[in-house]
């Protein structure tokens, strides 16, 4: 049945190139050729054009991000720290607050705000390294139902494991139970943030997704022990907000502190004496070293509450940390507080 | 499905005849084990069985009480798979094993054959006794007090591969996702509840390409051979195969009606044969035989099986079953003599997460399934390369403070564990508060300095991360301060860290915190962990000593 190979052979017929395929390819080629030509070869600028001769045109040039002064001015005769003495915490910050004319005067209805914790540890409330549940609960509340705030957002980035820490200290729970809403980071929650004026962070990643839209901004700091920084109270509590890689600032602590208070100009301060962390800051961890105050500093001027609390919080009788000297330099408040405290109680 | 269906068999019974059931099942089970690991998770955890696929894997159960002579925690749970296969024979490859159904999947993707090849491609071969050959050998293995079943067990593998790979490379997608919807003004908060590890930066695993190769490589191999993994290495299907020989429920040929056709081969999931006699070890129960069979000769069946057309035994001959003997026991002086096992030359890498058993013992228990890596909340927890400690402890969990530490109160590791090769310990035992004091902390190794690369120790710098972040009440990390002129004429006050071994738990928070990211100036090694006397490193608690 086969057929003779060589006979096979005599009677094959090829295909050729039709006329068709030829113009086509030639078209192609064509196309191809010069079209790579182009986009290799054509000016910087012109459409579709990939040259690029420095290597530099890569680089992109998102529009610069600065972050609003959420402060609120008040009236001459209202001092810019007020104290609230005695009674429930929660009774403690309404004084406090009603001493600088109520917490109606700076958030108006409708309006979303931002509380930020200091929330850096995993550690229990009680240990007084992070801010008490109890106070953020009480805040969320008078904004939420005094205030008519639209959202109330509670944000930071700790060192430890985010959700962790939200959720041992009690503060996630506190927080969702009052009506406020937990923001964590992830890769995706931070901006690159300019702050004109800052040594340290002219331009710095910041967790920026809580502050997208946000009306005002109100910081509740612990006041806590601090080896190289002296104390960390209201302004240090900004840290927070940094992203990057922010463990090089330990080489110029008071700078960058100095430097949060121009990133952030906050509508309040607000510091928890309940739980005053005296030594082994800022991550304590021995209930010795943790005392109790029957006080709640609200204010607007960051420098001077963070000099009071430095003072009558920590029981220093120390100079005040370098921190709070270049702050005043930065032009974020005086640390001068004769005539300038209100103590309510 | 052929066409040749009676007709008179109505449209319910069709919908639910047992293939279907089957795929259900399947499904079910594929979701449940996906579920499991999604909830592996700190905020997600909340008391769930999340590791009871591995508690269920009677390989886990039977392999680590060879090598320890014990039963873990829950691993008595393997009962219900040894019930179910008592029963079913090997049921639990198609109609439960995640992993088993993954490669159905796979291999019906890749059904590219024409019918006659895909018959032939479903007939048994006698590679398929490999598998059986690799049981011996580890368990063998097992028994000397080397446990290896971790790399081919199916529940292992796949966890370990979603945990390490499939798992961070989903959740890489939703950020790119979240990121675009974000971008778009639109709040992504709901794609936190689709992500394995929502509210973190993004998690890395190391050597997630080689698990996430293995995994690939196995499934691909459905192209050449269908169900490879199940039908030539799989342990567990060997095991279950083996047991399968007294299990009452079989596929049995009505040799009467059989015509000889040979449809029963077109979708046989295991390659046993029901076209003549039976190899039931190889036998999945998948049901497909049944559905293809035109003259209805098959049947799944306790009392009316032919005993004439059963094959029961495994295909392991003497000479194969010695030659697997002699591979397990030469396997074993060449896994424990590469040098990284002994207490002086071990790596200073070899840092075990905390309630981990001394290292000899927490080898015989380890089966590699990474459900510590995927719960650890700050990503400390690694598979370990052969770095550590040779091919025996390859992606086994070790910690690597330069990508998270140590929690202080987080004891989630051996709460997932299901082996106990990390203990199950409280918050009060890890950290030797309450009825654990005179215990002492559980310490993980020994924190020091590189004092060259050490800021304020080598250049004038002040920084002290370290000490601000030492979690332990008195800190581990003391200072010597110092006011200096430095090379500017700047006066500084430098704060010179240095360790109080006593009180170091080795978190490596301070490692993990220091701004000489590529090589720490502070580093934690494994001397001085509690788990093993023989890599301790003080003769005493000096503050326990002096009595303070």
């Amino acid at each position: 049945m086969r057929s003779d190979p060589a006979e096979s052979i005599q009677s094959y017929v090829k295909a050729p190139l039709s006329r068709r395929a030829f113009v086509g390819r030639i078209a192609g080629a064509l196309g191809i050729g010069s079209g790579a030509t182009y986009m290799a070869t054509a000016p910087e600028d012109s459409p579709l054009g990939i040259r690029d001769p420095t290597g530099s045109r890569r680089r992109r040039t998102d529009p610069p991000l600065r972050l609003a002064d959420f402060s609120v001015p008040v009236p001459a005769a209202i001092s810019p720290v007020a104290i609230g003495r005695d009674g429930e915490p929660d009774t403690r910050l309404r004084k406090a607050l009603d001493g600088l004319g109520g917490l109606r005067h700076f958030v108006a209805p409708g309006e979303i705000v931002l509380v930020k914790p200091n929330v850096a540890f995993d550690r229990a409330a009680i240990l007084g390294a992070t801010t008490g549940p109890e106070i953020l609960a009480s805040i969320i509340r008078m904004l939420l139902v005094d205030c008519r705030a639209q959202e109330v957002r509670v944000a930071d980035n700790p060192i430890e494991s985010p959700a962790d820490c939200f959720h041992k200290s009690g503060v996630r729970q506190a927080v969702e139970r009052a009506g406020g809403r937990v923001y964590l980071p992830d890769s995706n929650a931070f901006r690159v943030v300019e702050t004109p004026g800052a040594a340290l962070i002219g331009a710095w990643p910041v967790f920026h997704r809580p502050l997208t839209n946000v009306d005002k901004v109100i910081g509740v700091a612990p006041a806590k022990d601090h080896n190289l920084c002296g104390a960390s109270i209201g302004i240090k509590n900004w840290y927070g907000l940094l992203g990057g890689q922010r463990n090089r600032f330990h080489q110029n602590i008071h700078e960058i502190v100095s430097d949060l208070a121009l990133l952030m100009r906050p509508t309040l301060s607000i510091v928890d004496g309940s739980r005053v962390l005296m030594r082994g800051g800022p991550t304590g961890g021995d209930l010795g070293d943790v005392r109790g105050t029957d006080c709640v500093v609200a204010g607007v001027d960051p420098v001077a509450i963070d000099a009071w609390c430095h003072r009558h919080l920590l029981d220093r009788t120390s100079p005040l940390p370098e921190y709070l000297r270049r702050a005043e330099e930065k032009g974020s408040g005086r640390a001068e507080l004769a005539g300038r405290v209100k103590e309510v109680s | 499905m052929t066409s040749s269906e009676p007709a008179e068999l109505g449209a319910t019974r069709r919908l639910l005849r047992a293939t279907n059931i089957r795929i259900v099942a399947q499904t079910f089970f594929l979701s449940v084990f996906l579920l499991g690991l999604w909830a592996t998770w700190t905020t997600r955890l909340g008391g769930y069985p999340v590791s009871r696929f591995l508690e269920i894997d009677l390989l886990v159960g039977v392999s680590t009480a060879l090598a320890t002579g014990r039963l873990y925690r829950h691993l008595a749970w393997g009962l219900s798979l040894l019930a179910i296969t008592l029963l079913f024979g090997r049921a639990f490859c198609n109609w439960i094993c995640p992993f088993g159904t993954l490669h159905q999947f796979a291999a019906w993707i890749f059904n590219i054959l024409p019918l006659k090849l895909r018959r032939r491609s479903n007939r048994y071969r006698p590679l398929y006794a490999l598998k059986y050959g690799l049981l011996a050998g580890l368990l063998i293995l097992a028994g000397f007090g080397a446990l290896q079943i971790g790399l081919l067990d199916p529940i292992c593998l796949l966890s370990r591969s979603v945990s390490a790979s499939l798992a961070p490379a989903s959740d890489m997608g939703v950020d790119a996702l979240a990121g675009s919807i974000e971008q778009a003004g639109v709040d992504a908060n709901w794609t936190n509840a689709i992500r394995f590890a929502p509210n973190t930066e993004r998690r890395v695993f190391v050597g997630s390409f080689w698990i996430g190769a293995l995994l690939v490589v196995l499934l691909g191999m459905n192209l050449v051979i269908p169900r490879f993994f199940c039908r030539v290495l799989c342990p567990l299907g060997a095991l279950l195969g083996f047991l399968s020989r007294f299990s009452l429920f079989r596929i049995n040929r009505d040799v009467k009606e059989c015509t000889d056709c040979d449809a029963c081969l077109t979708r046989c999931e295991g390659a046993a044969e029901p076209q003549s006699v039976l190899r039931s070890a190889e036998c999945f129960a998948c049901m497909n035989c049944i559905d293809d069979c035109p003259e209805d000769a098959l049947s799944y069946t306790f009392l009316g099986q032919d005993m004439k057309q059963v094959f029961t035994s495994t295909d392991l001959g003497r000479r194969k079953l010695v030659f697997s003997g002699l591979f397990g026991l030469l396997t074993f002086p060449f896994l424990k003599t590469h040098g990284l096992g002994t207490d002086s030359n071990y790596s200073p890498r070899m840092i075990r997460p905390p309630g981990s058993v001394e290292e000899g013992e927490f080898l015989s228990r380890c089966i590699k399934c990474d459900q510590c890596i995927n719960v650890c909340p700050t990503n400390v927890l690694q598979p370990a390369t052969t770095a550590e400690g040779g091919f025996e402890a390859l992606w086994t969990p070790v910690m690597n403070f330069n990508i998270g530490h140590c929690q202080l109160k987080c004891n989630l590791c051996g709460e997932v564990c299901p082996t106990g090769a990390i203990r199950r310990i409280t918050v009060a035992e890890k950290l030797g508060k309450g009825p654990h004091k005179d215990a002492g902390p559980i310490r993980l190794g020994t924190a020091f300095y590189d004092l060259g690369r050490c800021l304020p120790h080598a250049m004038e710098i002040p920084c002290v991360v370290c000490e601000e972040v030492c979690p332990v009440a008195p800190k581990a990390i003391r200072t010597v301060d110092e006011e200096i002129k430095d090379v500017f004429g700047k006066i500084v006050v430098l704060n010179k860290p240095f360790i109080v071994p006593d009180l170091c738990i080795g978190c490596g928070i301070c490692q993990n915190e220091c701004p000489v990211t590529d090589a720490p100036a502070v580093y934690v090694t494994a001397v001085g962990e509690t788990r093993s006397r023989a890599r301790g490193l003080l003769l005493e608690d000096r503050g326990r000593a002096y009595g303070s």
